[in-house]
């Protein structure tokens, strides 16, 4: 039986309030989201907090709005909030497409967007997408507020900007003319962290060339976009060949471990293919709002 | 610490440890056993419950974290011996071999068919694809509740078998 070794445990009423008490208890403190990833690590003795500190009645902070060009994510929306939304699968399908394949439908119950980004797992998925769509992450702390990039965000496995003393409020993305997303993933099974994952986002000019782009991998050791397929694709127009140059790059660029989801090769020939893939269907759904039909 | 919360429509307070398990509160203080309690990690689903009417695994909340919310475990779902058309589902399409995952396959589906009363078979098993059977009785679960869906109220014979019945069949 797994249980949690001893701890006090609060409630924040506001986010002013957990601030406050993420002080008054220090070190020692920790705020709970949806408890997906702590408690486990909580119940493993992994993670030892002598005070938990329960976010999850600051509905504050569980929203979603489209603010002129911004798509604003509170840090408490779960999982299942972002799958359902018809604004976000038509602003970045690859948020729908990565939701779809996060964790089983329960666990998106609870987990939280904020949680999953606060914690960094190197096979979490959000991370890639946030990446990706160059989401810039709202913190704030008792000196204020601060907006930090995914780069300097998220700096690497398990390891965040976040202080202590700081909350992830939200997450901004921005919305741009002529762009599409996608997001692939190979799990053993359903419900089941990746093997490996990819994720795309590009922006069409008036003349259908790639006028932007951003490739990201999961669970593969790379925490950065794989920007070296910038250089070769922008300013193209979409065909294969660059498709097949780009997931050579991401096989390249990335930096796997062999464990009990695959050897190396493998996951590196999955950097390779599912690059192909999402970098071919962000095109194509880009052409496609382009010509105002949707798919 | 003292909790309050309200299980299958009773007030229920109580003094806990905070580290203590929502899974354990309902089986061990309560003594609601019929909320099974499984893997321990979030994988099989065997310990699912209803908060506030949507389904979480209850082996990865914390009973202080359900303090304030409402509760539905398994013993929950008839309406004292008129059953849940889930549960007469399950009877009807033999959705359980030993049982062991059922009460959360069985909760799932009543939150499942109260959001979408008439899912596709694939909704069904993207629905319940958190869980696991260890049976692998997938098949006739995805068919018992297609039949719930499909008698909605139950039907006649919804009635739970009563102790004497039972004897006499
Ligand atoms: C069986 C299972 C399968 C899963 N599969 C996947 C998967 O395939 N892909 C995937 O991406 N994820 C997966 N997950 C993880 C899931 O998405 C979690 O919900 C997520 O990682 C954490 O979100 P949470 O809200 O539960 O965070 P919590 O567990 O509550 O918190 C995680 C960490 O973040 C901190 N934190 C939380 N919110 C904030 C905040 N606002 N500000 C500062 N710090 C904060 C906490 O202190 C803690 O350190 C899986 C989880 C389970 C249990
Ligand atoms: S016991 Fe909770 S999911 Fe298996
Ligand atoms: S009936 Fe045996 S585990 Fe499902």
């Amino acid at each position: 039986m797994q249980i949690p070794a001893p701890f006090d445990y609060v409630r924040a009423s506001s986010v002013d309030n957990a601030l406050a008490l993420l002080d008054r208890h220090g070190a020692e403190s920790r705020v709970v989201a949806g408890g997906h990833s702590l408690l486990p690590m909580m119940k493993l003795r992994l993670a030892r907090p002598d005070w938990l500190i329960d976010i999850n009645d600051l509905f504050e902070l569980d929203y979603l709005l489209i603010d002129g060009q911004t798509l604003r994510i509170g840090a408490m929306t779960r999982h299942t909030t972002l799958l359902e939304s018809d604004d976000v699968q038509r602003l970045f399908p690859i948020i729908t497409d990565a939701e779809r394949v996060i964790a089983d439908p329960i666990v998106r119950n609870r987990g939280t967007i904020g949680g999953s980004l606060c914690q960094a797992d190197p096979a979490e998925d959000l991370s890639t997408v946030c990446h990706v769509l160059e989401a810039v992450a709202v913190v704030r702390g008792p000196a204020g507020e601060r907006m930090l990039s995914m780069a300097d965000f998220h700096r690497g496995p398990y390891e965040t900007a976040v202080a202590q003393n700081e909350l992830l409020i939200e997450v901004r993305v921005p919305i741009r003319a002529g762009s599409s997303s996608a997001y692939e993933k190979v799990e053993r099974r359903v419900g089941d962290w990746a093997v490996a994952a990819a994720g795309a986002s590009v922006t069409l000019d008036s003349a259908g060339a790639i006028s932007q782009v951003a490739v990201g991998l999961t669970a593969v050791g790379l925490e950065q976009n794989v920007t070296e397929v910038e250089a070769v694709l922008v300013g193209q127009t979409p065909t294969e060949e660059l498709f097949t140059e780009a997931g050579r790059l991401a096989s390249l660029a990335c930096d796997p471990l062999a464990d009990q989801r695959g050897p190396i090769d493998y996951k590196r020939h999955l950097a390779d293919e599912l690059t192909r893939r999402v970098l071919r269907a962000a095109c194509r759904r880009a052409a496609a709002s382009a010509s105002e039909i949707t798919i | 610490m003292h909790i309050n919360m309200t299980i299958n429509g009773t007030d229920v307070t109580r003094e806990i440890e905070p580290r203590v398990l929502l899974v354990h509160f309902i089986r061990d203080d309560l003594r609601l056993t019929g909320t099974h309690w499984g893997c321990d990690t979030s994988n099989c689903g065997t310990c699912v419950v209803l908060m506030d009417g949507q389904p979480v695994k209850s082996c990865t909340v914390l009973a202080a974290m359900a303090d304030g919310h409402s509760i539905t475990t398994v013993e929950g779902l008839a309406n004292g011996t008129t059953l849940d058309p889930v549960q007469q589902g399950f009877m009807e399409e033999h959705g359980l071999q030993c049982g062991f995952c059922t009460p959360g396959m069985m909760l799932t589906a009543r939150a499942l068919l109260d959001h979408n009363p008439h899912p596709e078979p694939l909704e069904i098993r993207e629905a319940i694809s958190g869980q696991i059977c260890r049976c692998t009785g997938y098949a006739t679960i995805v068919r018992s509740i297609q039949w719930a869906a499909e008698h909605p109220v139950g039907t006649a014979e919804t009635a739970a078998t009563t102790e004497e019945e039972a004897v006499h069949a």
